[in-house]
């Protein structure tokens, strides 16, 4: 932390003189067969953000085809040219879910930080993170191959018996689902493992951050639910390719059993979505607040009630799909019960502030909006979990934006703030902080203006996946379009700051927010091998050993007396 | 999930250990929690097909009934004692491994591998048997006869379908399986006992079949077929992997220090044997 280089050096100006993890090795296959930990997060960033790039120039097409009644896109009395349409939102569910939002944080962000927050050397099993990369990458090809042989017009659940029958290219986007999944298995045992056998001394359970807690839930949740994905989708494709019929009506199967099978995982799915983003949000709250997390214990706790409260829930989508009547109740009653360890993080989060000395600089501004979109999205699910309610608004817009507003407005704007929040640990860059707030706000008005129209659409019932619609709904469509656009102007101010810091970034400190966790110890960018020595462990969100420092531009520990480690 | 307990590591007396681990007692321990965590997401896997298979015979037991008949339970047998004795050895070899017996271990893992492949014979032999008699899933599902030990009134007679043979649509299919398919899906199908079963094992209570082939049996080799598929699909995973144990075991690289790679293949070894206990009751002796 001396002399700051100002000309661009390697990698466009990415890395500084120093060695870190950036310039430790040079060269392509440096990182095609990298086993470090922070590069395997890198590859994984950068190959996420283009599949969120792929998937929302899906969504937009979506929104431009709904601007008129009659489809703006694809439009005429043959049915035949709405299959486009069924393709194209059926593709930007499979892109999102499985190419985004899965392994979104604990792909990119967790694998970045995970064994830095801890205080290890390297995830348990490099080679096998790798690997995970790799099939990650394999999975997404077969989904992009899939497209070119014949695009999938099932929508991203392959409901049978439609699935088994279909002639678009259900195998291979199906199998690369399957791939998927084995490289966020591989991701969650690896952090499983990591978080009981890598922690230093003095990294207690309850002195871990919560981000860790989050990714633990959540590794608990890839490694008991997707092996169920694993063999449905396993049978889907048996079904096409033999007839197998257990999925499919017309050789004695149950298609509703096919329901259960893909929803047993894909509703735990979405915890799997949204506790790394919870456990991101603990961790933004606690640095921009400058205070203790309030109610550790619960918070961390509630992210294990959450993932397994979360796998009995499932019957949910089932509602109205011919499931029994007490079965429905009991589902019923099981999905209310999640909202009680998510509401616990919600005030526990709102009294951590309470009293803190906030600062709004980018990552804290999402944090904020996250308040607002994951409090509408979590109330209008207990609409959808109640029966009587939900028979109205099963499968219309209402769905959708309940979706969008957990995943979107929860997840990604989660994933966003974490990708501000440890960009300078990633890069060694500052971004421009005023520009992050201007393209936050954007965000935030274009994602409401998107989805909130789409709740009354709902409720006046506009069904989703229709490519045309009644001439009522259209004051709704066209204003959930412009929604889209402004998000999509918000996301290319963003891509458009940050890719500018590489080059032009002002170098970070270790520890530009006052984190106080231990990825904030090390150098930014870190060292290769992350801590020379093991670290000191203290108390998690300890923040009164931290002072700014001008001539660093960022905190820095002050010496405690008498520590113990 | 051997694969991080030899990641560039030091050779050192034999053992391996890789750099961002502290001891060799903390790496042992993390590639066992690793092994047992791939474990239970196998068991999950597993699990979906049991399901499937729980809910298919409690809803229709008349299929189980019939077209078990149709299995050899001697092959099955002479399976399970070839997998349980190829345990036996395979928990022999690690304990070879950990006392440094060398050439031991090498025999041990040796016969395991042959068990591997007998298991495969005995099992192709089957379904070489299943393929011939017509014995197959949906629309191939065309049998020759009634199985052994039915008492079927008229043997099931099945018409030429060319067109159903030849097209993937349903619309394309022949108009027997047409009919077949009116019968309602298993979830809202009556459930329980059904009467054609109940009536066939009235006139037989020693469970063999009476009366005429129940519908909809196609089923029971769909289920068959993936659920021992997956199984060998998993055998042949296990004896790739005793393969590679068995080359290394050959250089001496496994002693009392370092014996995971044997270990962990070992506990993958046995779960794919205990996956074949469950599977051969439940698939060749049902009543």
């Amino acid at each position: 932390m001396t002399a700051i280089p100002t000309e661009p050096r390697f990698l466009g100006g990415l890395a500084p003189r120093e060695d870190n993890y950036l310039t430790h090795q040079a060269g392509i296959g440096s990182w095609v067969f990298t086993l470090d930990h922070k590069r395997i997060g890198v590859m994984y960033l950068v190959a996420i953000l283009v599949a969120f790039l792929l998937g929302g120039i899906f969504a937009l097409l979506i929104r431009v085809q709904l601007l008129r009644p009659e489809g703006l896109l694809f439009h005429g009395s043959d049915l035949s040219v709405y299959k486009t349409y069924n393709q194209l939102f059926t593709l930007h569910g499979a892109v999102m879910i499985f190419l985004v939002l899965i392994p979104g944080v604990p792909g990119a962000l967790g694998n970045f930080v995970l064994p830095l927050m801890l205080g290890a050397k390297d995830v348990a099993f490099p080679r096998l993170n790798l690997w995970s990369f790799y099939l990650y990458v394999l999975g997404a090809l077969l989904a992009l191959a899939s497209i070119l042989i014949g695009a999938v017009d099932t929508g991203w659940t392959f409901y049978t018996p439609y699935a088994a029958q279909t002639n678009t290219a259900v195998i291979p986007l199906v199998f690369g689902a399957f791939i998927l999944g084995f490289s966020s298995i591989f991701t969650g045992m690896n952090f499983i493992v990591t978080i009981h056998k890598m922690r230093p001394a003095g990294m207690t359970w309850f002195r871990m951050p919560l981000l860790l807690w989050s990714l633990y839930a959540t590794a608990i949740i890839q490694i008991m639910a997707t092996p169920v994905l694993g063999i449905t989708l396993l049978l889907l494709i048996l079904e096409r390719l033999f007839q197998l019929g257990i999925f499919d009506p017309y050789f004695g199967g149950d298609p509703l059993l096919f329901q259960h099978f893909f929803w047993f995982y894909s509703h735990p799915a979405v915890y799997i979505m949204i506790l790394p983003a919870m456990g991101v949000m603990s961790e933004v709250i606690a640095t921009f607040s400058r205070r203790e997390i309030f109610g550790y214990r619960f918070v961390a706790l509630s992210s294990i009630a959450i993932a397994v409260i979360g796998f009995f829930v499932w019957g949910h989508h089932m509602f109205p799909n011919g499931q029994s009547g007490p079965l429905n109740t009991i589902f019923s009653g099981l999905t209310m019960l999640v909202a009680l360890p998510s509401a616990v993080k919600v005030w526990n989060w709102l009294a951590t502030m309470y009293k803190g000395s906030i600062s709004l600089q980018t990552p804290m501004c999402y944090s904020l909006a996250f308040f607002f979109l994951f409090a509408i999205g979590g109330l209008t699910g207990l609409f959808l979990a109640s029966l009587s309610t939900n028979f109205h608004l099963h499968d219309t817009y209402f769905v959708v934006a309940h979706f969008h507003y957990v995943m979107i407005g929860g997840t990604m704007f989660m994933f966003i703030a974490g990708l501000h929040y440890w960009w300078p640990k990633m890069t060694g860059r500052m971004f421009n902080d005023a520009l992050g707030r201007l393209a936050c706000l954007l965000l935030f008005v274009g994602f409401n203006v998107t989805f909130f129209p789409q709740f009354l659409m709902g409720t006046h019932g506009m069904p989703r996946r229709y490519a045309v619609y009644k001439p009522e709904f259209q004051p709704y469509h066209v204003l959930s379009t412009i929604g889209g656009f402004l998000q999509f102007a918000a996301l290319v101010l963003i891509a458009g700051y940050l890719v500018h810091s590489l080059y032009r970034g002002r170098r970070a400190a270790a520890n530009p927010w006052g984190g106080s966790t231990l990825e904030w110890t090390c150098s930014s960018p870190p060292p290769h091998d992350n801590f020379p020595t093991p670290p000191v462990v203290r108390a998690p969100y300890d923040h009164k050993h931290l002072l700014w420092n001008e001539t660093l531009g960022g905190y820095e520990w002050q010496p405690v007396e008498n520590e113990t480690r | 999930m051997t694969d991080a307990t030899n990641v560039a590591g030091h050779h050192d007396e034999g053992w391996h250990l890789a750099h961002h681990f502290e001891t060799p007692a903390q790496q042992f321990e993390s590639g066992k929690l690793g092994i047992w965590l791939f474990l239970t997401t196998e068991i999950l896997l597993f699990s979906g097909l049991f399901c499937a298979y729980a809910v298919y015979r409690a809803n229709h037991p008349e299929i189980f009934a019939y077209a078990h008949l149709y299995l050899s339970k001697s092959l099955g047998a002479l399976n399970t004692v070839v997998l349980i004795f190829s345990s036996f050895t395979m928990a022999a070899a690690v304990r070879a491994a950990q006392l440094g017996q060398t050439r031991w271990q090498v025999r041990l893992l040796a016969l395991t591998l042959v068990c591997g492949f007998a298991f495969l014979g005995v099992k192709s032999v089957e379904y070489q048997a299943k393929w011939k008699e017509g014995l197959l899933a949906g629309r191939a599902y065309q049998p020759a006869a009634p199985p052994h030990g039915a008492v079927v009134p008229e043997p099931p007679q099945r018409a030429e379908s060319a067109t159903g043979a030849a097209g993937g649509q349903p619309e394309s299919a022949g108009g027997m399986k047409l009919d077949k398919s009116t019968i309602a899906p298993a979830a809202v199908g009556r459930p329980g006992l059904s009467e054609k079963w109940l009536q066939g094992k009235a006139a037989h209570p020693d469970g063999h079949w009476v009366g005429p082939e129940p519908n909809n049996v196609q089923l029971f080799f769909g289920i068959y077929f993936a659920m021992t598929g997956l199984h060998g699909v998993h055998v042949l995973a296990g004896m790739a992997a005793i393969a590679w144990v068995l080359v290394r075991a050959r250089r001496g690289e496994f002693g009392p220090k370092y014996f995971s790679p044997v270990d962990f293949t070992g506990l993958y070894w046995h779960l794919v044997d205990l996956v074949w206990i469950f599977l051969f009751p439940l698939l060749y002796l049902i009543h």
